[in-house]
């Protein structure tokens, strides 16, 4: 009996205990619950929870708080506009979508065949220790270390190490997270707007002989490009062709005339003019096409000649009836 | 009176000290240590946590569990009354500051089921303190136990630099360093 008493009592005080912390908590989660704007939770749910940063905020949590905060929705580079427009629906707002898509960019061709090395570099196979070492082990001071410091500081998979041990960027996986950016401790890969079809594809600032004696793909300095360029977008600085992208309009003449191959263009991408019915024959189009690729009658309908259409739309912009089309 | 408490306070940061001495709550001393902000967040936390429970503890241990006679029950009563005060005290920090809570409130949980809290709670009974000295008794050893968790961190801040040959990298160095701060504490033993 008695040690049924035991029993009861010990059940008792620790069940009672149990009961009451329960009760207590129970009530206590009610009358300090925190109000938690629901949103947050619906907006980390569309962030893409890659907690890259790239957006300027502490991982997907932070910057879910900095919208609740009024920050801009655009700025996350993984969704894009798919999640900036998701994120604009939870938040009531209007979407911006003015912000062109970044990607990152090697600013270097010069691989293991086009550039030599200073000496054998046998230490630790980053580009930040070969840096460290000298100044690196590359024959240029401006170029790719081919350590591939970058591919490891990509969440997203989006570098390779290509044969001629420089590496290449899927621009489709890219998202424009900088973390390759600034991992590259010669500041070679950068971000452009993806419509930045044309780029110059190398950063030394040495003189053209200099160049030319260690490097055959790097820049000289000859304004070749800049001689070509029909609209005035390429200047020389630094003994580096530079090119204006507000001026430029991806024709790729530069590209052409590169001697080097330093300056790259994404042309298949370029459009073609096509001319209307509307067209009087007037030969404005002939005169203004920088590549000769029109031709035509006065009077008759003219006609493009789609390989040589270079796709930089003068014509389009001087036609008096305004029905050529760039495609 | 006024003596027996400073002695008990002085004892239980320093020649009792409740990692260096009595070798309670090892896991947060190497689980949290590595930089010295969060060593300093636990501490403080820890702090909180075993003064409130050494309270609640002396309260439950004389008018429930003696009355009753089932000391028996004690260790996991005092079990049940630490969990359930700590995430009462988390909710009532989130609600009240959150400020406090961005500081202490993620290391709360961590201490929810600590063996040091435990611990003074039931040193506090076998050395038939009472509420006071209890509470002043819990305050000193979870300030000791901040004493040795900064002083660890801030070692093991300075060893994450050095060069540690290699069999001896992350936790053995980690235990040594416990080892020798734990003599160098022994060093208190006859300050009193």
């Amino acid at each position: 009996m008695s040690n049924l008493i035991m029993i009861a009592k010990a059940v008792g005080v620790l069940g009672g205990f149990g009961l009451l912390f329960g009760a207590v908590l129970a009530y206590a989660s009610k009358k300090f619950a925190v109000e938690v704007d629901p949103r947050a939770e619906e907006l980390l749910a569309i962030l893409p929870g890659a907690n890259c940063g790239g957006c300027g905020y502490p991982g997907c949590s932070g910057y879910a708080d900095a919208i609740l905060q009024g920050a801009p929705t655009n700025s996350c580079p993984v969704g894009g506009a798919t999640v900036a427009e998701k994120i604009a629906a939870v938040m009531g707002v209007a979407v911006d979508t003015s912000a062109i898509r970044q990607v990152a960019t090697v600013y270097c061709r010069g691989g293991k065949e086009e550039c030599g090395k200073r000496f054998q570099y046998t230490g630790v196979q980053t580009c930040r220790a070969a840096q460290a070492v000298g100044g690196g082990d590359k024959l240029c001071t401006f170029g790719c270390l081919g350590y591939g410091d970058c591919l490891r500081a990509c969440p997203f998979d989006a570098i390779s190490m290509g044969d001629n041990g420089l590496p290449v960027i899927d621009e489709a996986k890219c998202t424009g997270c900088e973390q390759c950016v600034l991992a590259c401790p010669r500041k070679i890969t950068a971000l452009r707007p993806v419509d930045a079809l044309v780029q110059v594809r190398c950063l030394s600032e040495a003189k053209g002989k200099d160049v030319r004696a260690i490097c055959s793909t790097g820049c000289i300095g000859c304004g070749l490009c800049m001689k070509a360029c029909p609209f005035d977008a390429i200047t020389l600085e630094n003994n580096l062709a530079r090119i204006d992208y507000s001026k430029c309009r991806k024709c790729g003449l530069c590209v052409t005339k590169c001697p080097t191959k330093a300056i790259v263009g994404q042309l298949e991408a370029r459009p073609k003019a096509i001319i209307g019915d509307d067209c009087v024959g007037c030969s404005i189009c002939k005169k203004a096409c920088p590549v000769g690729a029109i031709e035509g009658e006065l009077k008759a309908k003219h006609r493009v000649d789609h390989d040589k259409c270079v796709g930089c739309g003068l014509c389009a912009e001087k036609c008096p009836k305004h029905t050529i089309n760039m495609q | 009176m006024g003596t027996r408490l400073v002695i008990i306070f002085i004892s239980g940061i320093l020649i009792n000290n409740i990692v260096l001495s009595r070798s309670i709550g090892i896991c947060p001393f190497l689980g949290v240590s590595k930089q010295v902000e969060t060593a300093i967040g636990m501490g403080l936390a820890v702090t909180f946590v075993m003064t409130v429970s050494s309270a609640a503890t002396w309260v439950v241990q004389t008018y429930v569990l003696e009355k009753f006679d089932l000391m028996y029950l004690q260790t996991i009563t005092f079990i049940l009354i630490i969990a359930a005060l700590v995430q009462f005290v988390e909710m009532v920090i989130l609600k009240s500051s959150p400020t406090l809570y961005q500081g202490l409130g993620v290391y709360l949980p961590l201490i929810t089921t600590n063996c040091a809290v435990l611990g003074v709670t039931i040193i506090n009974v076998d050395n038939h303190y009472n509420l006071l000295e209890s509470m002043i008794n819990g305050c000193a050893v979870a300030l000791g136990f901040t004493l040795a968790i900064v002083i660890f961190a801030g070692i093991r801040e300075r060893l994450a630099f050095s060069d540690i040959p290699k069999p001896f990298q992350g936790f053995p160095i980690a235990l040594i360093t416990a080892g020798l701060l734990s003599i160098a504490f022994l060093g208190f033993q006859g300050l009193l």
